[in-house]
């Protein structure tokens, strides 16, 4: 129990510091909310006369307090740019965008490597271990958004088995948003799953040399069960770490890929919101990506713990 | 090992192959490149139907008091109406107005309205709207809304006053070039949603906006004028740049305004590519208060530096004005051509002047260019060959939106800055950047003699004179070098093959009710 409250108070301090240097760092940057909503044709005054509407005639850290303590009582504030509208109803709508990318590209990375890197590892030299090194290397050689024009080239112009730049929202017909989401799940798959592929031969490679695999191999298990029943399990603790990182990187948004397939995430408001200086959309964007990032890390740790009963509380 | 590596060479030449594949066809694009729009004929023209079109950025806001980007404008421009409006040859037509005239040699303006004029939420449009909606633009309500961006040329309105048939606007001093801001937006005066839902007068109404995703707009069965003929037009918001032109190619955007010269070349025979003009004033601007540029000779060495023909060359494939002052070509009456030779490319003059000026050796500058902006960027990076030529060593730092309008428009704090800008159609509103205490005077150029004949001419109520002294004021500009003008750019808009009717404007606008279907 001790544990998990010393998790719970860091995972607040993490988070309150998160929000405090994205809050002095949108202060650095030139240029404010007022006047990149105004523009060329305003006037000083008027200028002036906004920036004092949206507050930024308080003190910084008056401004800040002010916004954190909102978050408590679940305001997150008033989109600068897009009027009335609320920062909550903002994100909501972009959220599903980015957590279904990101989902469905985590399937297909564990679906797609795990096997894969047990089959390559059973065999090296063989054939598929070959090939797949090769794929492996020009996949994390290209560039993930590069990848993303060539698949919507390959398969969208030439193929026709998607259209690209189509988006059709999860409330209208989920099947279809589903089927607009593969592809840019591949995109942001495809580095990963080369990656992971690698990663997953070295570990069980190395797994294979223990001496627990000889005695078992002496005591005559077939090589199936030896490699599902014991060497699976232990290598997996590396690679579960592994695309622990993934998972939160794509969770917090794969701003390339949502530019590439025009996908309205949140890795595109994000980029809208900071050059609209529209600091309630960043800051709220920054501490869901925190959160996530600190959330991931967390279950990564309790994984830890059930697939590898050792490891104890001083340990982690 | 060399087996396996000459694999992977093969492979990654493979799909380099299949990348290029698209744009192999090297044939002139200019063949299937219309000039002026499309001109219907009326045995091809159908009723009905729903286009996308693609824009590159998101709207700013709803509320046409409110938005600021041209992006947003060319989009609301379908939903809103002013009194006037601008036809495509320039001239001001009565739109919620039936009529107008400019009596007292240009100190009363007196809007005769139409009786059937609606606004999309079924209320008649009165004369209480107008004055309400002129009011809140020029910034004279009693509780006024700090994000409404104020038409500055307003505040000489002192007052308007109901009339039999409309309004009558009287001015604190003569000014007749004030109609060309009566196309600001007629909203009605008891509807607090516009940043929402907006609600205007214009051929189509509003019926969604999703942030970063589109904006819907369907035809507005009771518009008084001529209807469109489309029944929906989506505008869908890209990502700008190749995310666009894919979509382009796979059909999923019938008309996008923003091709590269690239682009134009590689959809030849996919579809129809027009070519129109943007209106902006594009520049290499000075900042003619810092050093070397406070010297006259100086900016007059960097003008002959440059080679502006190539420059469009390059970044726009040929197309595109070449302008010699701040003003531009479309807007005829105004437009000293005569100033376009006024700096004909010559090295030997360039150095020469730098030398007088006592800068021999040259001298090093940053230009600071928006880095959202590909065109100028594009630009910037020819310039800075150009300049290499006569010793002027430029960098260019890439700078994004919002930093460019706190440190370089409004602070000043540039060397120098290539951007496009756009007007109003009027020409004092053309040359609002040059006064010496205009607020807007981001160059810091001053010439008092600049600022004497503008205000003469201003004030001109005679066409002719008015005329003759705004190319007065241009041709100071030149000779001073205020900026080394470029050009105004192209604008090179791809249209599906099945559409006809898409119109080009003298201002920067998306007109959706003149677009149909061919029979």
């Amino acid at each position: 129990m001790n544990y998990y409250i010393k998790k719970l108070i860091s995972f607040l301090i993490t988070l309150f510091c998160v929000a405090l240097l994205s809050f002095l760092l949108f202060q650095i940057i030139p240029g404010d909310a007022a006047m990149s909503k105004l523009g060329i044709e305003a006037t000083p005054e008027q200028v002036e006369e906004l920036r004092a509407q949206y507050g930024y005639d308080r003190n910084v850290f008056a401004r800040f307090f002010s916004w954190f303590g909102g978050i408590f009582t679940g305001d997150l504030g008033v989109s600068i740019k897009y009027g009335p509208m609320k920062v909550s109803e903002l994100i909501g709508a972009r959220l599903p965008v980015t957590i279904w990318l990101g989902v469905l590209s985590i399937i297909l990375i564990v679906v797609i490597s795990i096997p894969l890197g047990l089959i390559c590892a059973k065999k090296p030299g063989g054939v598929v271990d070959i090939v797949s090194d090769w794929v492996a290397q020009l996949f994390m050689a290209v560039p993930s958004f590069v990848q993303g024009i060539l698949i919507s080239f390959v398969f969208g112009i030439i193929l026709s088995l998607f259209i690209p730049g189509k988006y059709v929202s999860p409330l209208t017909d989920f099947p279809e948003f589903l089927q607009c989401m593969f592809f840019p799940a591949l995109a942001v798959a495809l580095p990963k799953i080369a990656m992971t592929v690698r990663f997953m031969k070295t570990s069980v490679k190395k797994e294979l040399k223990c001496d627990y695999v000889r005695t078992a191999k002496a005591k005559g298990c077939s090589v199936n069960r030896i490699m599902w029943k014991h060497v699976l399990k232990n290598s997996m603790l590396p690679v579960i770490t592994f695309i622990g990182l993934i998972v939160a990187e794509v969770m917090a948004g794969s701003i390339m890929i949502e530019k590439v397939f025009n996908l309205p995430g949140m890795g595109l408001l994000l980029v809208n919101s900071i050059s609209n200086r529209d600091y309630p959309v960043v800051q709220a964007i920054v501490m869901y990506i925190a959160l996530i990032v600190i959330t991931v890390n967390f279950l990564v740790d309790i994984a830890y713990r059930l697939l590898d009963p050792r490891q104890t509380e001083e340990g982690l | 090992m060399k087996k396996s590596l000459f694999f992977m060479m093969l492979l990654v030449l493979a799909i380099a192959l299949c990348a290029c594949s698209g744009d192999t066809k090297k044939d002139d694009p200019a063949n299937n490149v219309n000039d002026q729009g499309q001109t219907a004929s009326s045995d091809s023209v159908s009723y009905g139907g729903e286009i996308v079109v693609g824009i590159s950025q998101d709207l700013d806001s709803l509320d046409p008091h409110k938005a600021v980007a041209a992006g947003t404008k060319e989009v609301l421009y379908n939903i809103f109406e002013g009194l006037i409006k601008v036809d495509k040859d320039g001239n001001f037509v009565p739109a919620v107005a039936a009529s107008y005239e400019i009596t007292d040699g240009g100190l009363k303006y007196k809007f005769k309205l139409r009786d059937n004029v609606k606004f999309h939420n079924g209320k008649v449009v009165t004369a209480d709207d107008v004055i309400y909606s002129l009011k809140r633009a020029a910034g004279k309500l009693e509780t006024s809304d700090p994000e409404v961006v104020t038409v500055s040329a307003f505040s000489i309105i002192s007052e308007i006053n109901k009339t039999d048939d409309g309004i009558e606007v009287v001015l604190s001093e003569p000014n007749t070039e004030l109609i060309g801001f009566f196309t600001s937006s007629i909203i009605p005066n008891d509807y607090d949603d516009q940043a929402k839902a907006p609600v205007g007068t214009g051929p189509f109404k509003f019926v969604s906006f999703e942030p970063l995703v589109s904006f819907v707009m369907a035809k507005n069965d009771d518009y008084y004028g001529e209807k469109a003929y489309l029944d929906k037009v989506t505008f869908k918001i890209t990502s700008g740049g190749d995310s666009a032109f894919m979509e382009l190619l796979a059909g999923s955007i019938d008309i996008f305004p923003y091709l590269t010269n690239e682009q134009a070349a590689q959809l030849e025979g996919k579809m129809d590519v027009l070519d129109g003009t943007m209106n902006l004033v594009q520049a290499l601007f000075l900042n003619n208060a810092v050093k070397p540029f406070d010297d006259v000779r100086v900016r007059q060495a960097v003008c002959y530096a440059l080679d502006r023909n190539e420059i469009i060359n390059v970044t726009a494939g040929g197309r595109g004005d070449v302008i010699g002052t701040n003003m531009f070509p479309s807007f005829a009456k105004y437009y000293d051509a005569s100033l376009v030779d006024n700096y004909k490319t010559n090295i030997d003059k360039a150095k020469e002047l730098l030398k007088e000026a006592g800068y021999e050796n040259g001298f090093t500058f940053t230009i600071k260019i928006p880095s959202n902006y590909d065109f100028h960027v594009k630009t910037g990076q020819v310039i800075v060959s150009q300049l290499a030529k006569v010793g002027i060593k430029a960098e260019i730092q890439l700078i994004d939106w919002g930093t460019w309008l706190s440190d370089v428009y409004k602070g000043r704090q540039h060397d120098a800055t290539i951007i496009g800008l756009d007007s109003q159609m009027a020409p004092s509103d053309v040359l609002r950047f040059y006064p010496t205490d205009s607020s807007k005077n981001f160059m810091n150029y001053s010439n008092a003699q600049f600022d004497e004949v503008f205000a003469k001419a201003k004030a001109a109520v005679d066409e002719t004179e008015k005329a003759n002294l705004y190319r007065e004021a241009e041709k100071i500009l030149t000779e001073d070098a205020a900026a080394a003008y470029i050009q105004s750019p192209a604008q090179l808009v791809a249209v599906n093959s099945k559409l006809g009717g898409y119109t080009f404007y003298p201002i920067y606008v998306q007109d959706m009710s003149t677009v149909y279907f061919k029979k």
